[in-house]
């Protein structure tokens, strides 16, 4: 009954989102106040049909009803309650059905959190954001049901994969998705303008908010996929180059360079085209991505969900959405009047620096991960194109991106002069050479470099906030005045930026790091840098639906005692697989990491690795989030929010 | 600046970025792709030694052995095809569903004594799986076995590759 209730919601979703498309287009074009009246109704409506959908499915789940072909598949009554509820996303149909409720929520968000907006532009908004549900809806509908039903019921199911039985991963694909789906709101206000013929600075204000949230969530999604690469696959490295990877990568990229593209639409009403054409570009590659890996056209350690037949839907409906919404931009573009006058030496010039130069890194991101598959397909050649192929191109585009980064901020709009900004960060980069300077003895160039960078984005992000502020020149009771007076959106930004910086020392910190492996039996001992491992103990240990094989090691630092790791082999009977249970044991400024690998003869193989800042790599991108969504709590972003800032910010010239 | 000069500059600007991207990538392209062969292949075109390949085949019944060099456990076993057989050597642990007779992919490079030195062995994490590539190479070379029920290649339910680097 349940499973039949949410299958009638999930038809009932399609069909309000079909009709949301209709009225909300037809009726923003023919302005029929009735029908745009309506809109955000269905919006809502449809969103309410999706929850009750989702929440149908996750009682099935709770309720071990396997008479669910998904469940069956997916889980079994000895799995966790945790990873019953999140279980119903980790498959291919249930990812699917997320993916719907988000694009829902997201509609439901603009049609609460728009009131502002007019309400034309906000009807047109809403039909582009049916029609884009209504798609996959019904891809949902036809070929991935989820609520499909199985005769005769097994007496239980056939669980999931071990490695995805992990709370990291539980809640990567939640914020993933919504970083992925919450650019269809961009694109949705791209395309809309598009059919209205206008875009103006207010445009570019009230797409701004949206892109920052999914490029939020989107950075937090990634962080959290690598961080779960590091900890549950047990290589002891975090970003492979991966296919899937790169596939969140690229509309993180394009993604980054909306936002602030989106902010010289609003502060100086210039390239608006190019921002309606990365908000295109964001979200089609958003789309790509799960196309990329639903379809099974590019194999790789994370694609759990393959299925060819479901890739040519996908393929329609992302040739529908991408070559519709690009040949709508080719047709009305050239009508929308372009904006502001600048010099290439200002902060429009940076940010368009900025853009091109995120573009052109998802350009070769793009090209190393579709070559193969084309070359496949079409030269018959097997290729792989792995992370030397990456170092070498992304590389040498990222190092200039971030010597503008933290420069971009200190220019003036318009028209900008090289001396002061030297004369406010100086001192950053002198401090960067330093860095990378010390570095460079002992150290690879290149990682020197990635340490200069470092340390160049984290001081030259505050160096506007110190120089708004007058710190260290003014009392301190002046510069916090001003710190208090300053908008968030700087902050944030600057955050976001250090962020950044953060990430990129752990990266470089990670690329020093030591590793060793050796076959110990109880007893045995091996040195790795300071620390001296002894392995004391193998045991057994029973867990709820795995066995586990424990290894205890003691670890002594220069002689000292210092902790005592558990790394653990978990076999899971069910599935007939094994998973490593890394152990790592940190401080912050570096990761002790320790592998418990296959046994023989008594010996059991371990290996250790010492990764210097690993932490630092998520660090930053939290942090980077965070300022991301700082800046969202700027009272100039919030329409109508009463301005207790506005004096502040006047006084300071944006 | 007038407009127009702007507008140049920007597409100049843009020209430049994505022409610094190409050829940054087909530079990259040339030096790090790596292709897939498997030990027939090898036998054939003589790739050059030191030039990262990805080798796929059968681990030969009977062939793995471990040993342990200066505290690290070595693995060694024969890749084959059917035609031809390749010594491969890995140092590190192998992946949870390494198998004789089973189907593998490692990376890695020739040494001039012809051991193929892996420093990485991917298994799928199915012990009904064959990795895609080596079961059309196998196929290719004829040494599929219409018997192997126990081999299909379910691209459908495609498990997770584990791998060991």
């Amino acid at each position: 009954m349940i499973p039949e209730l949410g299958h009638f919601a999930l038809a009932l979703a399609c069909v309000l989102a079909f009709a949301q498309a209709f009225v909300g287009i037809w009726g923003a074009h023919r302005r029929d106040a009735r029908l745009i009246a309506a809109t955000p109704g269905l919006a809502v409506g449809q969103l309410l049909a999706l929850a009750a959908a989702a929440g149908c499915l996750v009682y099935s789940a709770v309720t071990n009803d396997f008479s669910v072909a998904n469940i069956a598949e997916n889980s079994a009554i000895a799995k966790p309650l945790l990873y019953k509820i999140t279980g119903t996303w980790g498959n291919h149909e249930g990812s699917i059905l997320l993916w719907g409720l988000i694009l829902g929520i997201c509609g439901g968000a603009v049609s609460l959190f728009g009131r502002n907006l007019p309400s034309g532009l906000r009807a047109r908004v809403l039909g582009v954001l049916g029609g884009t549900s209504a798609g996959f809806l019904l891809f949902a509908l036809t070929t991935s049901d989820a609520f499909a039903r199985l005769w005769p019921a097994p007496p239980d199911g056939a669980g999931m994969n071990p490695l995805l039985q992990d709370p990291g991963l539980a809640f990567h694909p939640p914020i993933l998705y919504t970083g992925y789906v919450g650019f269809a709101v961009p694109f949705a206000f791209a395309v809309a303008a598009l059919l209205e013929g206008r875009i103006d600075a207010a445009w570019g204000r009230w797409v701004r908010p949206w892109a920052l949230t999914s490029w939020a969530f989107l950075t937090c999604g990634i962080a959290l996929g690598s961080w779960w690469a590091y900890y549950e696959l047990g290589w002891g490295g975090y970003w492979f180059w991966d296919p899937v990877e790169n596939a969140s990568l690229m509309p993180w990229l394009t993604g980054t360079a909306l936002v602030h593209s989106a902010i010289v639409v609003e502060k100086r009403e210039s390239l608006k085209i190019w921002t309606v054409l990365l908000a295109i570009g964001t979200f089609s590659l958003s789309l790509s991505g799960t196309f990329l890996v639903r379809s099974g056209i590019l194999n790789s350690v994370h694609a759990f969900a393959n299925d060819p037949a479901r890739g040519i839907f996908i393929l329609s409906l992302l040739g529908l959405v991408i070559g519709g919404s690009l040949l709508l931009f080719a047709l009305r573009a050239p009508t929308l009047a372009s904006g502001g006058i600048f010099a290439p030496l200002s902060r429009e010039g940076a940010l368009v620096l900025n853009n091109i130069l995120l573009c052109s890194i998802c350009a070769v991101v793009i090209m190393g991960t579709m070559y193969p598959p084309f070359a496949d397909l079409l030269l018959g050649q097997k290729i792989s194109v792995g992370a030397p192929f990456f170092n070498a191109t992304v590389f040498p585009l990222a190092i200039p991106t971030f010597a503008v980064m933290a420069m971009g901020p200190l220019l003036p709009w318009k028209r900008a002069r090289l001396g002061p900004v030297l004369a406010h960060a100086w001192w950053a980069g002198l401090i960067a050479v330093i860095v990378a300077g010390i570095c460079a003895i002992g150290m690879k160039i290149v990682t020197a470099l990635a340490f200069g960078v470092a340390a160049w984005l984290i001081l030259g992000s505050f160096a506007e906030v110190v120089e708004r502020t007058l710190l260290f020149r003014a009392p301190v009771a002046t510069s916090f005045r001003r710190a208090r007076g300053l908008p968030t959106a700087v902050l944030g930004a600057a955050i976001a930026h250090a962020g950044m910086g953060v990430t990129i020392a752990g990266i470089a910190g990670v690329s020093l790091s030591q590793s060793k492996i050796v076959a110990l039996a109880p007893g045995g001992q091996t040195q790795l840098g300071p620390y001296h491992f002894t392995l004391l103990d193998l045991r057994d240990a029973p867990g709820p639906n795995y066995q586990a094989r424990i290894a205890d090691i003691a670890i002594t630092r220069n002689g000292v005692p210092f902790d005592t790791v558990h790394p653990e082999r978990r076999s899971f009977p069910k599935a007939q697989q094994t998973t490593s249970d890394v152990t790592i044991e940190t401080n912050f400024l570096r990761d002790l990491y320790v592998v418990l690998g296959e046994e023989r003869d008594g010996q059991a193989v371990l290996r250790f690795h010492i990764n210097p800042l690993a932490p630092w790599i998520w660090l930053g991108a939290l942090i980077m989030a965070a300022g991301g969504m700082l800046s969202l709590a700027d009272r100039r972003l919030r329409i109508g929010a009463p301005s207790r800032a506005r004096n502040a910010a006047a006084a300071l010239p944006a | 600046m007038t407009r127009k000069h702007r507008r140049l500059l920007i597409v100049l600007a843009c020209g430049a970025g994505l022409s610094t991207a190409t050829a940054l990538a087909l530079g990259a392209f040339r030096s790090t792709i790596v292709f897939f062969m498997t030990p027939a292949d090898i036998a054939e075109q003589h790739p050059p030694v030191g030039r990262t390949i990805r080798l796929g085949g059968m681990v030969e019944a009977g062939s793995l052995r471990r040993t342990t060099e200066d505290g690290q456990p070595v693995a060694t076993f024969k890749v084959t095809d059917g035609r031809d057989a390749i010594d491969v050597s890995y140092t590190g642990i192998l992946p949870d569903l390494f198998r004789e007779g089973q189907g593998v992919v490692a990376m890695g490079e020739l040494r001039p004594d012809h051991v193929f030195v892996a420093d990485e062995v991917l298994a799928k994490h199915d012990e009904k799986y064959m990795p895609k590539d080596v079961a059309e190479a196998l196929k290719k070379r004829g040494y599929w076995r219409h018997g192997q029920e126990s081999q299909p290649v379910d691209l459908s339910a495609a498990p997770t590759e584990t791998s060991a680097r």
